[in-house]
């Protein structure tokens, strides 16, 4: 049974890796990657770590790979965050089709109020 | 198990024509933080192949040094001193 949940996690896992790195290429521009590469890649390296505990349960492996997800969650969505607004502030341009920008809507009506 | 560590390996090498081609600095960055999250996914699966439990430690420091490293840049980006 446990191996039966391990090999589903890592199918997982690598499923979700291939489709970051996917949209890493795909993708037209740097913000449209960054929010496709980073929430996949994340999610299925966490589930690479689960496969671990469902196989070896709470012995040093295990715990040691369920102490890898909360510091992983908590490290890329912070380091994404500051990579989206860092480009964004440096002024790397949106793709050409893109239709919407709420950051630069946001803070035009707040320098307005100023 | 094998298969899974080449086929991390494999979505390595995709994020490094990334690295390469990227027309700009940030593509570059993006592309080398979500490879360290990849090679820490390929700790782990070493650490299930060879019965080695420290490579789990070895993945736990890389994803911290990763997160640094990606937030240096990200101040870089936006022209600040690393105090700001």
């Amino acid at each position: 049974m446990s191996d039966i949940v391990f090999y589903l996690l890592i199918g997982t896992g690598i499923l979700f890796d291939l489709f970051g790195c996917i949209g890493l290429l795909r993708l037209p521009d740097v913000y449209n990657r960054l929010q496709s590469a980073t929430k996949c890649v994340t999610l299925g390296t966490c589930c690479i770590a689960a496969s671990l505990l469902a196989r070896y349960g709470l012995t040093d492996y295990g715990l040691k790979a369920l102490l890898i997800i909360p510091i992983l969650f908590f490290t890329s969505t912070v380091a994404a965050h500051a990579l989206a607004r860092g480009s964004y502030k440096a002024g790397f341009p949106l793709w050409k089709n893109s239709v919407k920008d709420d950051y630069r809507d946001a803070h035009s009506t707040e320098e307005g109020k100023e | 198990m094998d298969i899974a560590l080449y086929l991390l390996i494999a979505f390595c090498l995709l994020c490094l024509i990334r690295i390469i081609l990227g027309p700009t600095v940030a593509d570059r960055v993006v592309a080398i933080d979500i490879m360290g999250i990849l090679v820490v996914g390929i700790c782990i699966v070493l650490a299930e192949k060879t019965g080695r439990s420290f490579l789990i430690d070895v993945g736990m420091a890389w994803i911290i040094l990763s997160f640094i490293g990606t937030l240096t840049m990200a101040k870089y980006l936006e022209n600040k001193k690393l105090n700001e």
